[in-house]
């Protein structure tokens, strides 16, 4: 059987699981709809959450993120983690006591002020929108590289299937079928990376195994990695450079992550607020098995291209053409590596030539460039099990949990947007009279509306799809996560000031990064250059500096204004206890 | 709605409860800042003399380390809430 067949196979068969899962979690009212009726086991619902967070991108380009930059792309590890403690102990337990279905309808009831709530709404959905744009993508060059159907066929079969389960069984189903997806990705993403780190240092566990000898140098994995890199002109794998910029960019997707309603939504499928505080421990850790794991796979796939491009160490020769691994031939077709022999030598030398030092060696040695043209970070992972030799059906898996990672995340956005049109919009603001039954059909046609819009804008991205991502963490962080944290945090603040606050850091996240990256990204139209940058500070990085204006706007505004109504004040009381979530569910 | 319900009656148990919660916080935030940005981070430098499998202290952390530390304070949190809660009768 070829690769493509089983591929088709394992696919299909996870497939097939979430249709059956789908059929069984069918939603038969708006709790369930909204927030699967809030009887989720919270360990569940953690394997969930960590569905929801992991994109595509975490599954298929993290660990090459790291590889490439080494010690200086921690940020993404401890950002996209530490956010979670925030939101553990911020946000998750407060916002599930106060037991409604959106993030926006909090907003609006505690700043008792339907401005408030709308504006929630919009940057929700700027937000989620954004984002869900590149799991799209996401999916559909999953399907493209794995099942050899071509980008725009993947992603229409993507949003059908995200349309049975997402349609069908809103929270409900999205919760069953993420599980299901979390356990394909995981076991995907972990097997090749135990294989390869038995095969480069003996021991079983990679987090370990990046931190002891490499066997067949006699030396510390890392220090012989660091050496190579050394010789061959690239930046160390352990140093690193900006520490404090380092410090700000985790700072905003710590604070980014923590304020992301896809992932705060998944905290009111939980019974009480006890569990949603466990929960959030849960879903760190089925994060963390891949997140701690993504650095061992970084690092590891990367010493492993080294060793083969230079087989004989840097000082003797480079790997000839006739030499190449298969795995490096079935990759080329991909266009993700590619060669040429620039000086003809029937060797592939692979180095930085930019780099000064690199010059004269190269010169001394006849060298005429770096022969490894393309070398796409995301074959660091996709390619692994081939590169540890394994099975046909491991490869399978990695497609599948690609797909997997992609489905989950983009189901989790589109029922965060879906809930804020038919909860905060339709129900709140348009038609309040409309009946339980009207409702969970305008969530349904919401949630339709959503994946048809998600699925144009994926086979036509705005061409700004690397941008989006920092436009998303930015808003995130600068303007739902203050305004969720004071209304808990303080009773002082009001509807005036928590609107000003929110506008004040949502206006100020995206004019800077207009400013630096273009009007609405589009290129050549951006009105100030990296030099001009606010104390240095770059566009990525602004997030916590609009959560600063937030919190300052909003604070100076109450503070000139009435303090809120004393039923307001009861209500910060309120959630602030967990007596009483279980009530809050049956309304 | 919960208000008026018999643990809030009692205010200076409420806000024994919430000034528990926050000491809680503000402590575990201390931590949480001092894995990531701290030894991960800025005060590298410092502990660099540390060394881990072939690295310094200050990228374990930066890689590993301070992702168990959230891990364990998360589950400390809510270990000791729950706790508190049953303390101050507003368990559910």
């Amino acid at each position: 059987m070829d690769q493509t067949t089983l591929n088709i196979i394992v696919v299909g068969l996870s497939f097939a699981l979430y249709f059956g899962i789908a059929i069984w979690a069918r939603a038969g009212s708006t709790a369930e709809f909204y927030a699967a009726g809030r009887g989720v086991n919270p360990v569940i619902n953690g394997m969930a959450t960590a569905a929801d967070w992991m994109s595509a991108a975490s599954f298929i380009s993290m660990a090459g993120l790291i590889a490439f930059v080494g010690y200086n792309n921690s940020t993404f590890l401890m950002g996209w983690t530490g956010g979670y403690v925030l939101m553990a102990m911020l946000l998750a337990p407060y916002l599930r006591k106060f037991g409604k279905y959106t993030v926006p309808e909090f907003v609006g009831d505690r700043f008792y002020s339907n401005t408030a709530r709308v504006v929630a709404v919009v940057a929700l959905i700027t937000m989620s929108v954004t984002y869900v744009i590149g799991q799209m993508a996401g999916a559909g060059v999953a399907f493209s590289r794995f099942l050899e159907v071509d980008n725009t066929t993947g992603l229409l079969i993507a949003s059908a299937v995200v349309f049975v389960y997402a349609v069908l069984g809103g929270m409900k189903g999205i919760t069953y079928t993420q599980v299901a997806q979390y356990c394909v990705l995981i076991v995907a993403y972990t097997i090749p990376a135990i294989f390869i780190s038995l095969q480069l240092t003996g021991v079983f566990l990679p987090q370990i195994g990046m931190f002891s000898e490499h066997t067949a140098s006699g030396q510390h994995l890392l220090v012989t990695l660091d050496g190579l890199l050394n010789d061959l002109g690239f930046n160390e794998y352990t140093s690193g450079s900006s520490p404090w910029l380092m410090a700000l960019f985790t700072l905003s997707l710590m604070i980014g992550t923590a304020g992301l309603p896809h992932v705060i939504i998944r905290f009111f499928t939980v019974p009480r607020v006890a569990d949603a505080r466990w929960s959030a421990g849960w879903a760190l850790v089925f994060i963390a098995l891949l997140y701690l794991t993504a650095p061992a796979v970084g690092a590891m796939a990367r010493l492993n291209i080294m060793t083969t491009m230079w087989p004989q160490g840097v000082q003797g020769e480079a790997v000839a053409v006739e030499d190449l691994p298969d795995w490096f031939e079935t990759w080329s077709v991909t266009g993700l590596l590619g060669v040429e022999d620039k000086n003809g030598d029937g060797k592939i030398q692979y180095y930085n030539e930019k780099s000064e030092a690199m010059v004269a060696l190269a010169a001394e040695r006849g060298w005429e460039g770096n022969e490894l043209v393309t070398f796409n970070r995301d074959i660091l992972v996709l390619a692994n099990p081939e590169i540890a030799g394994l099975p046909g059906w491991v490869i399978a898996l990695i497609a599948a949990g690609g797909i997997a990672a992609a489905l989950s995340t983009a189901a989790g956005l589109l029922l965060a947007i879906s809930s804020a049109i038919s909860h905060d919009l339709i129900k709140s603001t348009i038609n309040p009279g409309i009946s339980e039954k009207g409702e969970l059909l305008a969530a349904r046609i919401s949630m339709s509306v959503a994946i048809v819009v998600a699925t144009y804008l994926g086979l036509n991205p705005p061409g700004f799809a690397a941008q989006v991502v920092a436009l998303a963490f930015g808003l995130a962080a600068a303007s739902l996560f203050p305004t969720l944290m004071m209304g808990i945090f303080s009773k002082r603040i009001n509807s005036a000031g928590a609107t000003a606050g929110m506008l004040a850091g949502l206006i100020s996240t995206t004019l800077y990064l207009f400013l630096f990256l273009g009007w609405f990204f589009v290129p050549g139209t951006n009105m100030l250059t990296p030099d001009q940058y606010l104390f240095g500070i770059p566009p990525t990085h602004f997030g916590p500096i609009g959560a600063l204006l937030n919190f300052g706007v909003a604070y100076l505004v109450s503070s000139m204004t009435a303090e809120p109504p004393k039923e307001i004040q009861d209500l910060v009381e309120s959630v602030r206890i967990p007596r009483g979530a279980g009530a809050a569910t049956g309304h | 709605m919960t208000k008026g319900g018999h643990a809030l009656s009692d205010q200076d148990s409420a806000n024994a409860y919430w000034k528990a919660n926050l000491r809680l916080i503000t402590w575990s935030l201390v931590v949480w800042a001092l894995a990531s940005f701290g030894f991960g981070i800025l005060l590298r430098p410092l502990v660099s003399g540390i060394a881990v499998g072939g690295t310094d202290l200050g990228f374990w952390f930066a890689q590993q380390g301070s992702i168990i530390v959230f891990l364990i304070l998360i589950f400390n949190y809510a270990w000791r809430m729950n706790k508190l809660d049953a303390e101050h009768g507003v368990e559910e």
